[in-house]
């Protein structure tokens, strides 16, 4: 039998439920490779094995009174730190939360340990989920499991490597196998590009599938959470615990959940995949351009027949992107200000606003600091029209071109990111660089859109690039099964050489 | 009063109004948030985790809001938005948890309506003004500073966070401090007909921003002062009279008006400035991406729309065209809502005890309320809300009154032992023995016991003074302790006098 560790969502929850192990086993073999991982990882940003060893112990005991089991019954996983956790330290890897222990339980993670999963930990992630690269943590880097092959083209490039963001720590955990699967937040990428840059699965559901209630905020209009696995199923089987209609979050979706998993299908015959034309941009990274190629033949033999599609307005998601999201942002973090929770930095003497600035100062790391700026400014008064407003115009043209595309294909091909995954320090000092990653997730996010991340292939420095498949509101199923054509022709197994 | 002008050095000004009341929405749960709104709880024993915004927490807007709004929107007649949204309104403050206030900037919920005052308490149908109601909006109020707690820090208290309020905000078309307090008394009327807010001054459930401007008779409109958070009639109309003359004794003094926010200081009755145009925040509003936009389907105006009382005006109107009042106690009955509805369970109670229509029966009500009852309650220092006498057991002392079995006198003594011991009127009339005698028997011996007294007025009465028939009604009244039926004493008296 293989490890504990090497199985799927799929295999640990039936192995748990056919009795040929325990959940307590596998939450102990899960605790002893985060154990093992986390000073050369730093993918989590606290550990708590007693947690899922709890969870375990219920599954074992639910197991042995005969009682039906959940969804997730026995399964392990990591919890992205954006998401609120009763008693245990929510941070959004920002100092300005250090210490704090919410008193709630998000939605998404009540569900998930509502359907029998337990938690490994609290995942590491840029800072407020604002960074492509993990770099932005007030608690270190997360470092990629991946290494490149060496210049020689043999052994091994140790430079240590960007898990991708911000769900970087979701990334490089389940890369690892340090937990089946994790939870991931996707604001214009953050599950997507992660996934790509490691090697996983991941998807982001339509705007309103997850609730956001309990998810610290980053911009309300395009935070979704979605799951972050090893394939396709675990995807699906992970995104059916999270999703659902939710009271306490007005713009949750009043729609019942499918059973994407019993209904997934690789089989494409009769669908039609869309390729944007404006997506492929000059100056393309040959590999990327390759394995698209080779995504389009893919799913051509699963059946699909294969279109160009026109998205015009593509060249104005990021723009309009970097507008929309930090002045979301700006607005969303102005409640940590150091009067009720978190942080408070109060300089001898200081008034309120002495308080508000020393606070915020000493608790924000730079990105979020240049966001909360930019979106300052594009909402000050003069420039909101030329700016916000104007982004929200684009919002809609680019949500248009989506509903054209939509009306001749059923899914849309394209790469996850421009490139694989680049090496820690290579972008962080051009902020411009970094959210020119973006540039292929964005659109889908602007539109809130389903769209999902799978593995592809290695490119020439052996590493892994993700194709996007991205699909219409509230079809998961179709973005599922697309997927599923990809990995069943992909075939990649390549996984990470362990290093740590 | 529409000629209310302040004489300066230079001549006539006029002076420029518009007031923005905050209307607390008379609702058990916050607009955003499950948490609680009474008034006078220990601070912060009404906070959710959404009114102390805690990281990750949203609002869901409360339909008992959004439903009050537009009642209140439907009973100054004003146009209902079946599309609005909530903006958020950007500035730090430690009152203000969030950093922003969810308001509505760019789509309010309701858009032109108009409210009616009377500039003539005397005769309210005399001369009516109409105020324009550009606007209303649904916002959440901010929690509240404790400066005295500690000697060096400030408290907060979030009770307050999160409270609904609707802005009213009104057109600047009034042009004195008495339009300014009638129109303020009237919309505080509406509100509280319609229940939507229960205009409670001093617990801070209304206040106004009053905004002042001055002109020259038939200039363009001056640079306004807009005075923040004034809590009763009495300091608006204050307001508007000391804003207006220092606005003009700035400009004849040849000084500028400045565009500025204002504290009234009811002790002296002043304003004063408290920050300027120049550092005036930039709230940067923006559509607050946490709630969708709002979509009122047709049905839901209509229900609220057949969800309405009676309003004041329509009330004063049928008051005075079916039951026969004149237009002043029409108008004062009206004014309040406890007040009408006093009346009018008093004229059913009255037309029932007495075997009438209510509009036969309306007059005698409306007068012994008006002249009798609110100056007995005043002398016991009650209103009609805690009155120990309601609207049934007045009936019967009318019911009394209207079969002669007691006088009008009488009825003012079994009034004050009804406040005093709670009794029925019938009660103390058969215990205190204060029925009405219409034995002639007993009234002629009083008559000739009177008139053998007083022979000289006998005399004088019947060589043509004729006057002195009330003396002669009086002094029988007396003897036979007011309890004798004042129309066969006339009888008996004429008779006896022949």
């Amino acid at each position: 039998m293989a490890q504990l560790t090497d199985l799927s969502v799929a295999a640990i929850r039936d192995g748990v439920a056919s009795g040929e192990f325990t959940a307590v086993a596998v939450a102990e073999a899960f605790n002893a490779q985060v154990a093992e991982a986390q000073a050369a990882l730093n993918a989590f940003i606290v550990t708590t094995p007693e947690h899922a060893l709890a969870a375990a112990a219920a599954v074992d005991a639910e197991r042995a009174a005969g009682k039906v089991l959940g969804k997730l019954a026995g399964v392990p996983i990591g919890m992205k730190d954006l998401f609120a956790t009763k008693g245990v330290q929510t941070t959004a890897a920002s100092h300005i939360l250090e210490g704090f222990i919410p008193p709630y339980e998000s939605t998404v993670s009540q569900k998930l340990w509502d359907a029998g999963a337990g938690m490994l930990g609290k995942l590491n992630l840029d800072q407020f989920a604002m960074g492509s690269s993990n770099e932005t943590s007030y608690f270190g880097n997360v470092i990629s499991p991946w290494r490149r092959i060496g210049k020689d083209g043999g052994g091994s490039d140790t430079a240590p490597l960007a898990p991708g963001g911000s769900s970087g720590g979701s990334a490089a955990a389940v890369a690892a196998h340090l937990c089946p699967a994790a939870t991931g937040t996707d604001t214009g990428g953050s599950i997507r590009q992660p996934a790509a840059f490691t090697g996983i699965s991941g998807i982001k559901p339509t705007y309103g599938r997850c609730s956001r209630w309990g998810i610290v905020a980053f911009a309300s209009s395009l935070d979704q959470a979605g799951p972050m696995a090893h394939d396709v199923r675990d995807c699906a089987i992970m995104l059916e615990a999270m999703a659902g209609f939710d009271p306490k979050d007005s713009t949750s979706l009043d729609l019942p959940v499918p059973n994407w998993k019993a209904t997934l299908s690789g089989d494409l015959k009769g669908k039609k995949i869309g390729i944007p034309r404006e997506y492929r941009m000059d100056g393309m990274d040959a590999d990327v351009a390759h394995s698209w190629d080779q995504g389009i033949a893919w799913l051509k033999d699963a059946g699909a027949e294969v279109i160009d599609i026109s998205l015009p307005h593509t060249k104005y998601a990021l723009p309009a992107y970097y507008i929309i999201a930090p002045a979301e942002a700006s607005s969303n973090l102005a409640r940590y200000d150091g009067v009720r929770y978190g942080l408070r930095a109060l300089p001898e003497g200081a008034g309120l606003q002495d308080m508000y600035a020393a606070t915020r100062a000493a608790g924000f790391g730079a990105e979020v600091k240049r966001r909360i700026l930019i979106g300052t400014y594009v909402l000050s008064a003069g420039y909101y029209d030329a700016y916000y407003t104007q982004a929200q115009k684009v919002r809609t043209l680019i949500a248009r071109d989506f509903e054209a595309a939509f009306e001749l294909c059923d899914v849309i091909l394209a790469p996850t990111a421009p490139s694989a995954a680049f090496a820690l320090g290579e972008k962080s000092d051009d902020p411009l660089a970094m959210y020119l990653n973006d540039v292929f997730s964005v659109p889908a996010s602007l539109a809130g859109l389903p769209a999902m991340s799978v593995p592809a292939g290695l490119d020439r420095q052996g590493l892994p690039l993700g194709l996007q498949v991205i699909g219409r509101p509230f079809d998961e199923q179709g973005v599922l099964n697309a997927g599923l054509a990809i990995e069943a022709r992909a075939g990649f197994t390549a996984r990470p050489e362990r290093w740590w | 009063m529409s000629n209310y002008r302040i004489q300066g050095a230079t001549g006539e000004w006029e002076v420029i109004i518009g007031l923005e009341v905050h209307a607390q929405i008379t609702t058990a749960a916050k607009l955003f948030s499950g948490a609680a709104t009474a008034f006078g709880a220990e601070p912060n024993a009404q906070v959710s985790l959404i009114d102390a915004a805690m990281p990750g927490m949203l609002p869901v807007p409360n339909q008992e809001c959004i439903r009050q709004a537009v009642r209140t929107g439907l009973a100054i007649d004003a146009q209902i938005n079946s599309y609005s949204r909530f903006d958020r309104k950007n500035y730090f403050y430690a009152d203000l948890p969030q950093g922003y206030q969810i308001s509505q900037l760019y789509h309010p919920i309701v858009g032109e309506g108009h409210v009616d005052i009377s500039l003539d308490d005397k005769n309210p149908d005399a001369e009516v003004k109409r105020i324009g109601v550009e606007r209303i909006h649904v916002e959440q109020d901010a929690g509240k500073l404790m400066h005295d707690q500690h000697p060096t820090m400030s408290y907060v208290d979030l009770n307050r966070s999160g409270v609904a309020l609707m802005e009213i905000v009104s057109r600047p078309d009034m042009r004195s401090p008495a339009e300014a307090g009638a129109y303020l008394r009237k919309l505080r009327s509406i509100l509280r007909y319609v229940g939507s807010c229960d205009g409670n001054m001093e617990e801070g459930s209304m206040r106004a921003d009053v905004n002042v401007s001055v002109r020259k008779v038939g200039d363009e409109l001056g640079t306004r002062t807009e005075t923040k958070n004034v809590n009763s009639v009495r300091f608006v109309m204050a307001t508007v009279e000391h804003e207006a003359n220092r606005q003009v004794d700035v400009l004849e003094s040849g000084g500028k008006i400045v565009q500025e926010t204002r504290l009234f200081d009811p002790d002296t009755g002043t304003t004063r400035s408290m920050r300027s145009k120049e550092d005036a925040h930039d709230y940067r509003y923006f559509p607050d991406p946490d709630l969708l936009p709002l979509v009122l389907e047709p049905g839901f105006i209509e229900d609220c729309r057949a969800s309405l009382p009676e309003l004041p005006d329509a009330k004063r109107h049928r008051y005075e065209t079916v039951l026969g009042l004149t237009p002043y106690a029409a108008g004062v009955l009206t004014a309040e809502v406890e007040t009408a509805l006093w009346f009018e369970a008093l004229a059913d109670a009255t037309a029932a005890a007495q075997a009438k229509t209510k509009a036969e029966v309306a007059k005698q009500a409306s007068n012994w309320l008006l002249s009798e009852f609110f100056g007995a309650l005043n002398k016991i220092g009650r209103t009609l809300e805690n009155s120990p006498v309601g609207p049934e057991a007045a009936a019967e002392l009318l019911a009394l009154v209207g079969n002669s079995t007691i006088s009008g006198t009488i009825a003012k003594q079994v009034l004050e032992k009804m406040l005093e011991t709670g009794d029925g009127a019938g009660v103390i009339v058969e215990r205190e023995g204060l029925k009405q005698t219409s034995d002639t028997g007993a009234i002629d011996a009083a008559i000739a016991g009177i008139l053998a007294a007083n022979a000289d007025k006998v005399a004088q009465y019947k060589g043509g003074k004729e006057a002195l028939f009330g003396f002669f009604v009086g002094q029988t009244m007396k003897v036979m302790q007011g309890k004798a039926n004042p129309q066969v004493v006339n009888e008996l008296l004429k008779k006896a006098l022949g």
